[in-house]
């Protein structure tokens, strides 16, 4: 492996993942002026422009503040749950195509920090792992409240993966790949997923909310049954760590929705762009693209967060078990006779 | 020695110490992190392999289902009390003997194997890629097809006991 290459992907890595601090950061930010405009508030202005500095005081306040430990025999698994919550929200951003590739002082720069096989079980996997941040963080907190939240957590999460990956799997039935750059490839020029798969768009939107947390489904930390839920004995940046770790989730799960749904850095006459302002503007502009659509999607989660009440617990089980489950698999079906339409069409004597 | 026998016996220690350590704790939830540990760990061996989706999916189920799921169980049970139970004497000999016979079973299989090293050249010989997830799924359906709706067969009537079990009588019934 020559040391170019070495450094070429060292940069794409350190890119990748100061960008996810920074739009995770501004998320923060983004929340409380969403919510304070539909609220008919005027949200932070005091930190700079627009309150564009909230962010940053945020963190020096939780980095100030008093780091409060419970009592409890097991320390280390403490330390370790935010940790676990924050390394599996930033390592998701690894696998995500964020353009096709840029042509750079004579190399060919791919834009993704790495292209394997089966990048969306690699997000799958990291997404099953996120779940013990909380869990071992709310046992270790020796607390009912936080084991309640985590045991809480726990069963959403798992319950909402089977039906993720029920909804995935018609999308993969139809691209016939595993990897998240050719998906992105498959869709340009307007043949995003979206079209062909609204059934699979939906299910898969309503288990983003469900894994990353969100309102409605933030059972975890609801407020009035668990006080703070899993994070309730967390102070300082352990805190923090799971408070930021959320907002990351929930900028992956906005850009994986628009690389699988909405043509990632696609857009509309790229091919005459790369035809007549060259292969970089092309792709700058892709990648301009995708952040758009990402940021359309990070809003959208605030949009239904400050719209929708809380789900009951039995609710969300009834909605995971009862309902999405089972259209998942009715959407398999169907994808799978359109899919061998001419071969039953051939069987049936047509 | 090459880089990857050092992940090899890096990887190694870390599978075997911590399987160690999920038998010897006394603690149910430490020991069950231990696992966790374990089985993510040979998913790096599935990855030394250069067999992406083995190791992902060993990720998946292990680490991310079914090890998620005896957490849960162990915290919801509350068995943090660390209460021994008492094990009879004759439970603890047959479980001696059930473990040797196991061993003895696995030595011989991996006595009778062959060796990986001439494996992998074969399957380069071939010119074609063993580890890709298509491959993969061709052979599944084709050559083990039978194994493998028996599979889920057998896991479908899992399922279905499982729910039968928790699911209450009817009240006058």
């Amino acid at each position: 492996m020559d040391s170019a290459l070495i450094i070429e992907k060292s940069v794409v890595i350190v890119a990748v993942f100061v960008f996810t601090m920074i739009m995770a950061m501004y998320s923060t930010w983004a929340e409380r002026k969403v919510a304070a405009y539909l609220q008919d508030r005027i949200g932070p202005n005091r930190a700079g422009w627009g309150g564009l500095l909230q962010p940053l005081a945020d963190g020096l306040k939780l980095f100030a503040k008093e780091e409060f430990e419970p009592n409890t025999p097991n320390r280390i698994l403490f330390f370790t749950g935010p940790a676990i919550a924050m390394s599996t929200a930033l390592i998701t951003s690894a696998v995500i195509p964020w353009g096709d590739k840029l042509e750079l002082f004579g190399r060919t720069v791919i834009l993704q920090a790495t292209d394997i096989d089966v990048s969306i079980l690699y997000v799958f996997g990291i997404v099953s792992i996120g779940v013990y941040g909380i869990m071992i963080g709310g046992w270790a907190s020796n607390n009912k409240f936080s084991l309640m939240g985590a045991v809480r957590a726990a069963s959403q999460m798992v319950s909402y993966e089977v039906a993720m990956g029920l909804s995935i799997i018609a999308l993969l039935m139809m691209t016939g790949t595993l990897s998240l750059k050719e998906i992105a490839q498959q869709q340009s020029g307007l043949h995003w997923n979206v079209f062909y798969q609204p059934l699979s768009f939906l299910i898969f939107l309503i288990c983003a909310f469900a894994e990353t947390n969100r309102t409605p489904f933030d059972l975890a930390e609801c407020e009035s049954e668990l006080i703070g839920g899993y994070h309730t004995e967390y102070s300082s940046m352990k805190m923090g760590f799971y408070l930021f770790a959320e907002y990351a989730n929930m900028f992956i799960s906005a850009t994986i929705i628009s690389v699988l749904f909405f043509g990632g850095y696609n857009y509309p006459g790229m091919s005459w762009v790369i035809e007549h302002w060259g292969n970089n503007a092309g792709n700058l502009l892709g990648m301009l693209a995708l952040f758009v659509k990402l940021c359309f999607f990070i809003f959208f989660f605030m949009w239904v967060r400050w719209t929708i009440p809380r789900f009951r617990y039995d609710q969300l089980m009834h909605l995971g078990w009862k309902i999405l489950i089972p259209l998942g698999i009715i959407n398999i079906v169907i994808t799978g006779i359109v899919l061998l339409r001419s071969e039953i069409f051939a069987f049936l004597g047509f | 020695m090459s880089t990857v026998l050092i992940i090899f016996y890096i990887l190694s220690a870390i599978t075997l110490s911590m399987a160690f350590l999920a038998v010897f704790t006394r603690n149910p939830i430490h020991s069950a992190i231990y696992l966790v540990v374990c089985m993510m760990s040979i998913g790096g061996h599935f990855l030394l392999f250069n067999s992406q989706f083995l190791a992902i999916v060993q990720i998946i189920v292990y680490a991310g289902a079914i090890m998620v799921l005896i957490l849960y169980t162990i915290m919801l049970m509350d068995l943090n009390k660390e209460h021994e139970v008492h094990r009879p004497r004759v439970t603890r000999l047959v479980a001696i003997i059930l473990f040797s016979l196991t061993c003895i079973i696995l030595i011989l299989i991996f006595i009778n194997s062959d060796p990986v090293a001439g494996t992998i050249d074969r399957y380069d010989n071939f010119g074609e890629d063993f580890q890709s997830i298509k491959k993969l799924g061709k052979v599944l359906l084709n050559e083990y097809l039978v194994p493998f709706e028996y599979a889920s067969i057998l896991l479908l009537t899992a399922m279905i006991g499982a729910v039968l079990l928790s699911k209450k009588e009817k009240p006058g019934k």
